[in-house]
């Protein structure tokens, strides 16, 4: 059954939102469920059940789940216009590892978005990582969440957003404090 | 020491304002206590068997008197009046106020202080040698290392929710004083043939329920590469460190399961892809970050003086506490003091907030401002003039931070056990006491010479047993509290995990069984010869044997055999 989240957080602003993420259902198979008309996210698994249907159909999106490597996409990364890492737990931290080797290693630059438990708290460190969207656990206030994106204005090291540690971009000198 | 500039003050700034309201939607249930936790715990706070309990980082164990004063000032306005150290360099507070918590760290902030990722499962505070700088026996001095690793590892955003806490610790001398074998990596900074620095890089060592010794992955690493190398190694883990069973999340069952050759070629496969990026650090950083650590402004002083050496020769008590709390140092006429916070009938690292501002004048009087954190839990004075040692040492004692045990039995490292931490199976605190009690008389201590007894009140090792020369688990039988003894565990360049003697004992019992163990060594020993080589030269069947020879009364009158098993 697909679910659909009416407004996700994307480039820094919500907004409203029409694709729906496919999540197997108890009794489903990748092979077999059946894929909803309109723009659906489906599980990597569905993809490779369903490739030779799915490969025509625009657009479409992809889904990975925690336990997921990002080099799975490798050779099919050109087919979405999506691409998700899921949270099964907001303590769950793969799917940064995951976001961060679909941007750099695989060089994906479409749209990057964390579903499943996506708190606030933890949006400043997905956008670093390369997540440019974000499905907000549904139960909490998004525009509350927004204001996760902005915790901090300077960062020390590298990542996805910053190519350039603290060290390298501005002369650092200690302040006194007398 | 390193100082912050406006990049570092701002960054703190904007996470006590971030916590702020954390603690302000947790208060109004926006969060729930589930979602709250991790947040909390990645600022140090951990709800306690009484009370919340906030660990305050101490990069590396270093302190300015300044902050020193503002832990005395914590005490008395937020706490009871005293603090803890710990095994980690670092300060926990045990009876603190969530609705107060973020007002500390605000003050915390002016000093340059903080409790960011003191607990949680990301990259924690980073360990080094209380002695770096100083030490005699010094390669390298490891803090400006300690300090970019620091700010690397601070709000890493693909770091903070690994499968398990995170340690690294670093060392940069011949001896090892920072137990670099039993952390996630370990680090030791060294010098290769052709005397550039680089790094000898151990992963998957440490203690909890399944102590393991690191292995070294990579014998050298020219020290330019250390952060890249260093997201190396946390991505394979990341990735791959189980996340289904919390007792087996740590790296080192990952590095187990997969031998360390293989998950050091992991590391290199990922390494490749980003080695010799704009995260390589140049020259112009270590510059920037070793200028704090330049050596203070040393007199050129002989390396006798008079005085000293008249109140040495004159002065028994004066004499032993040289012998046991002073070290030497690489600048001539200068001594590193400990101060020993094992005073018979404290609490292991327990510290007044009286205590903490005596401190922290003397450090201004005789050791240029500064004051350090052993992981043995006791403080350091690390550049004391030997003029000014007598006079340092007859005011420390009037403080009760002089007992001149500092290597020897009653410097027992033991963690709060169960009268604080809501973990504990048992009591490790009067374990200790009743030890030190028994063990009070100094000229046996010194007999007995160098040993390392440890406790902890669960599995989780915070007291280090598995590597203490005598090793006390509190362990937890039908509700009743018991401990577990090991020996032969040892930190340092031969660190070992010690063996387990055989059935438990109870608390009545253990002044006793570290009687007999030490019966046995001194029956034993060869001239000159250390408890823990005895240990490793006999086994420990002789200890057992003796130690179960014949019951040892437990003081328990229900009943009970009087023998334990
Ligand atoms: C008071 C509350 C505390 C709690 C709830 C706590 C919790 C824990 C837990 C759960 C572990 C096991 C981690 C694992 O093996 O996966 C652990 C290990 C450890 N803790 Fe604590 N701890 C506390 C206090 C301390 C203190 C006071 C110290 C220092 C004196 C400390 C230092 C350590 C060390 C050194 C380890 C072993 C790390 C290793 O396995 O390498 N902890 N602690
Ligand atoms: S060893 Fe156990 S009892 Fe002791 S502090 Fe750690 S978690 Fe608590």
């Amino acid at each position: 059954m697909p679910v659909s989240t009416n407004e996700i957080i994307k480039n820094r602003a919500v907004v409203s939102d029409d694709w729906s993420v496919l999540r197997l259902q108890e009794g489903e198979t990748a092979e077999s469920v059946s894929i909803p008309a309109g723009k659906v996210i489906v599980p990597f698994s569905v993809w490779q059940a369903q490739r030779a249907q799915l490969q025509d159909r625009k657009p479409i999106g992809v889904w990975l789940s925690s336990d997921a490597q990002a080099d799975v996409l490798k050779e099919d990364l050109a087919h979405f216009d999506l691409v998700a890492v899921d949270f099964p737990k907001f303590t769950d931290g793969r799917g940064y590892s995951i976001a961060y080797n679909l941007r750099t290693r695989l060089a994906y630059s479409g749209e990057l978005r964390a579903i499943g438990d996506v708190l606030r708290d933890q949006l400043f460190y997905m956008q670093r990582v390369g997540f440019d969207a974000f499905a907000v656990r549904a139960d909490k206030n998004i525009h509350d969440a927004l204001k996760g994106l902005t915790d901090f204005t300077e960062k020390y090291q590298t990542s996805w957003d910053e190519k350039t540690p603290l060290f390298r971009r501005v002369n650092r000198q200690a302040v006194s404090q007398d | 020491m390193y100082r912050y500039d406006q990049y570092d003050h701002q960054i703190v700034k904007e996470r006590v304002a971030q916590y702020r309201d954390q603690v302000r939607r947790r208060l109004s249930d926006e969060l729930t206590e589930e979602e709250f936790l991790p947040l909390r715990l990645q600022n140090g706070l951990y709800m306690q068997r009484h009370a919340y309990m906030l660990r305050i980082a101490v990069p590396y164990g270093m302190l300015s008197t300044a902050q020193v004063r503002m832990f005395a000032h914590i005490a008395r306005t937020y706490d009871r009046g005293y603090g803890h150290f710990t095994t980690r360099q670092n300060i926990q507070f045990n009876w603190i106020n969530l609705e107060q918590s973020p007002d500390i760290l605000a003050e915390l902030a002016t000093v340059e202080m903080h409790a960011i990722q003191t607990s949680g499962n990301c990259i924690r505070n980073t360990t080094s040698d209380e002695l770096a700088g100083v030490a005699a026996d010094e390669i390298i001095d490891p803090r400006p290392y300690a300090e970019i690793i620091r700010e690397w590892s601070t709000f890493h955003p693909e770091f903070a929710f690994l499968p398990r806490k995170f340690k690294i610790a670093i060392s940069g001398s011949e001896q090892d004083r920072a137990a670099t074998a039993v952390h996630d990596i370990g680090l030791h900074v060294v010098k290769n043939a052709e005397g550039e620095v680089g790094f000898r890089f151990l992963v998957g060592g440490g203690m909890g329920r399944t102590p393991i010794i690191g292995s070294v992955i990579r014998e050298f690493l020219p020290w330019q590469h250390a952060l890249t190398y260093l997201e190396a190694v946390l991505r394979v883990y990341n990735q791959h460190g189980r996340r289904d069973n919390k007792y087996k999340a740590r790296i080192k069952i990952l590095v187990k399961a997969l031998g360390a050759e293989e998950f050091g070629r992991q590391v290199e496969a990922e390494w490749a892809d980003i080695k010799d990026g704009p995260a390589t650090l140049t020259v112009e950083e270590l510059q920037r970050i070793a200028q704090y650590f330049v050596p203070p402004p040393y007199e050129t002083l002989a390396a006798s003086d008079v005085g000293f050496e008249a109140h040495k020769a004159e002065n028994k008590g004066f004499a032993n506490w040289l012998l046991r709390n002073v070290k030497a140092h690489k600048v001539s006429g200068y001594a590193a003091v400990i101060l020993s916070v094992k005073k018979t009938g404290v609490p292991p690292g327990d510290i007044t907030a009286a205590q903490l501002d005596f401190v922290a004048d003397l450090a201004d009087q005789y050791s240029f401002g500064e004051v350090r954190i052993t992981h043995e839990q006791n403080l350091v004075l690390a550049d004391v003039k030997l003029s000014d040692l007598f006079t340092v040492w007859q005011a420390v004692k009037a403080q009760g931070l002089a007992t001149p045990n500092i290597g020897l039995l009653t410097d027992i490292i033991c963690c709060p056990g169960g009268d604080f931490c809501s973990l504990a199976n048992a009591k490790s605190i009067p374990i200790a006491q009743a030890i030190a009690e028994k063990f009070d008389n100094l000229d046996f201590q010194h007999d007995i010479g160098e040993i390392e007894l440890n406790i902890s009140g669960c599995i989780n090792a915070c007291g280090h047993h598995h590597v203490g020369n005598i090793g006390i688990l509190g362990v937890d039988k039908d509700g009743s509290e018991w401990y577990q003894v090991s020996i032969g565990g040892a930190q340092g360049n031969n660190t070992s995990i010690g063996k387990i003697i055989g059935p438990s004992f109870s608390a009545q019992q253990m002044p006793v069984v570290i009687e007999r163990l030490l019966d046995v060594y001194v029956k034993q020993r060869h001239e000159e010869e250390l408890f823990i080589d005895t240990v490793q030269r006999l086994g420990i069947a002789p200890f057992k044997e003796y130690v179960y020879a014949s019951p040892i009364p437990t003081g328990y009158t229900h009943g009970e055999d009087a023998c334990v098993y």
